[in-house]
């Protein structure tokens, strides 16, 4: 068992290799990425929008009740603007991707590999790594803060929704009210560590699907791996980009 | 230029094994220009794995093989690319990417290889397609297809780049008798069309005599016979007369 968790992190090694080389040599797949980068971009927005719209509102619920009781209410935007843009809609975005975009990664990957496809575009002289696996994964690190952004601002706004039908506030007030305790550090890092999110989501999808054997079985199987390990390599990165942020952007 | 003299496959000495299976064990094999040779042998004996050598999908563990009297298995991944233009392979099911349409999947290695507009590259695939008997249906996906049209796509894309060599992995494999005569047909018309060195991967005999100028048997990782199918039959090797014997010829 450890010798093949060892391996594992051999292989993927080996594999971020190749991508890595396949990608910065030409010719560029330009087209396969903005294919992906719609692929991923735009057809995981509602979802992500719609886990925004739910951590904004469940934040607000949950945070009114506890600053009544401390007699803190005027800081209710505050806190939720930032607990929303420094840590909720970052890490709710990377874990709704891995879910949507790993497991579609992870089972189209796969299958193409029990079906001989990847093999017929390397007979063709192409290079899946650059064709299949850098362009998956560059969108899916690109795309991140895009939907990141989009999870944050459907999280305020319901947030604000959710805290004007207990006690109406205009939406200005409620952005003035919360922008004024924000910096840009508080706004741009955690932002922007969506990026490795995206990269880990890309890189163990690809990885997974790529290596699949055992046909249709295996295919389930690295669809599943592919968001169980992608979400759990993000909420790891989680806590050492929350440190890093911390340290160097205080 | 003078590469090109020799015969257009070398297979000498080649081992291959997976893990503690010894697939290919010493393979020697010489196919000449313009000539088609049908590699037969049981499931599992190794056939397939002897073509994605020769194309460069798997790495031998010893021996060599050349293309046009290139060495191919110390080749860089560039190198070996311009040799895989020469080779068409044609997949055991068909291997067609499943979100392109038809002509897209024999557009695919022509926009990958050939500078020349996507409107060139739509009529060539096309035209490739309608070659093959596949006149209709160009924005199809391949799931909206059957087994036999998927192999005609399938040779369709394997002929886009102009190959020299082509290679078949069961090309009539799961098809029907009348649908697999169609294919052997095909494969046939293609050869005295385009005088191309091929290997024809089977376990099917019928077929092998039908497309082939000669046979190699494989068992236990080597060729234990090679000749016309008649010196086949004229063998008293106890294998090759089983094996005649139980093919559906």
């Amino acid at each position: 068992m450890p010798g093949a968790f060892f391996e594992w992190f051999g292989e993927i090694g080996f594999f971020c290799g190749r991508v890595f080389r396949a990608a910065v040599t030409p010719p560029y797949e330009i087209r396969e990425l903005i294919r992906q980068l719609d692929e991923i971009g735009s057809k995981s927005a509602f979802l992500v929008l719609l886990a925004g719209a739910a951590i904004g509102v469940v934040l607000s619920l949950e945070t009114r009740n506890s600053l009544i009781r401390f007699g803190a209410k005027s800081s209710l935007p505050a806190i939720i603007m930032i607990s929303i843009v420094t840590e909720s809609g970052p890490i709710i975005t990377g874990l709704v991707v891995s879910g949507r975009v790993g497991a579609g990664i992870g089972a189209a990957l796969g299958s193409m590999r029990v079906t001989d496809q990847i093999d017929a575009m390397e007979v063709s002289g192409v290079n899946p790594y650059r064709y299949l696996a850098s362009t998956r994964i560059l969108a899916c690190a690109l795309m991140l803060p895009l939907l990141t952004l989009a999870a944050d601002f459907s999280g305020v706004v319901m947030g604000w929704v959710a805290n004007t039908i207990a006690e109406p506030m205009s939406f200005r007030l409620f952005l003035e009210t919360g922008l004024k305790h924000m910096t840009f550090n508080d706004f741009l890092p955690p932002t922007f560590k969506t990026v490795v999110f995206g990269l880990i989501i890309g890189v163990i999808s690809c990885f997974q699907g790529m290596r699949v054997r055992g046909g249709t079985e295996g295919v389930g199987r690295a669809a599943t791996s592919s968001v169980v390990l992608s979400s759990l390599f993000i909420i790891l990165a989680d806590v050492v980009l929350v440190r890093f942020i911390i340290v160097f952007f205080p | 230029m003078q590469k090109d003299a020799g015969p257009a496959i070398i297979v000498k000495n080649l081992h291959k094994s997976f893990g503690r299976q010894t697939v290919l064990n010493g393979i020697d094999l010489k196919i000449g220009k313009g000539e088609t040779v049908a590699v037969l042998g049981r499931s599992g004996t190794g056939k397939s794995v002897l073509l994605k050598l020769i194309v460069g999908l798997h790495k031998p563990d010893d021996g060599s093989i050349q293309i046009h009297g290139q060495e191919i298995t110390k080749l860089s991944l560039e190198e070996l690319n311009t040799i895989r233009k020469r080779i068409g392979f044609l997949f055991q099911e068909a291997a067609l990417y499943d979100s392109l349409t038809l002509e897209d999947n024999v557009a695919f290695p022509l926009r990958r290889h050939n500078k020349i507009p996507e409107k060139e590259q739509k009529d060539r695939a096309r035209e490739l397609l309608s070659n093959v008997g596949m006149d209709k249906d160009f924005t199809k996906l391949p799931s909206q297809i059957s087994g036999g049209m998927k192999k005609r796509v399938g040779l369709a894309r394997a002929l886009a780049l102009d190959p020299d060599i082509l290679l078949f992995d069961e090309p009539t494999a799961g098809l029907d008798p009348i649908t697999a005569s169609e294919i052997e047909e095909l494969i046939l018309k293609l050869q005295e069309e385009r005088k191309t060195a091929s290997i024809v991967v089977t376990h099917d005999l019928h077929g092998a005599k039908t497309v082939s100028d000669r046979m190699a048997l494989i068992h236990e990782g080597d060729i234990v016979i090679e000749g016309t199918f008649d010196e086949l039959r004229k063998s008293d090797d106890p294998f090759v007369s089983r094996f005649l014997r139980e093919g559906k010829e």
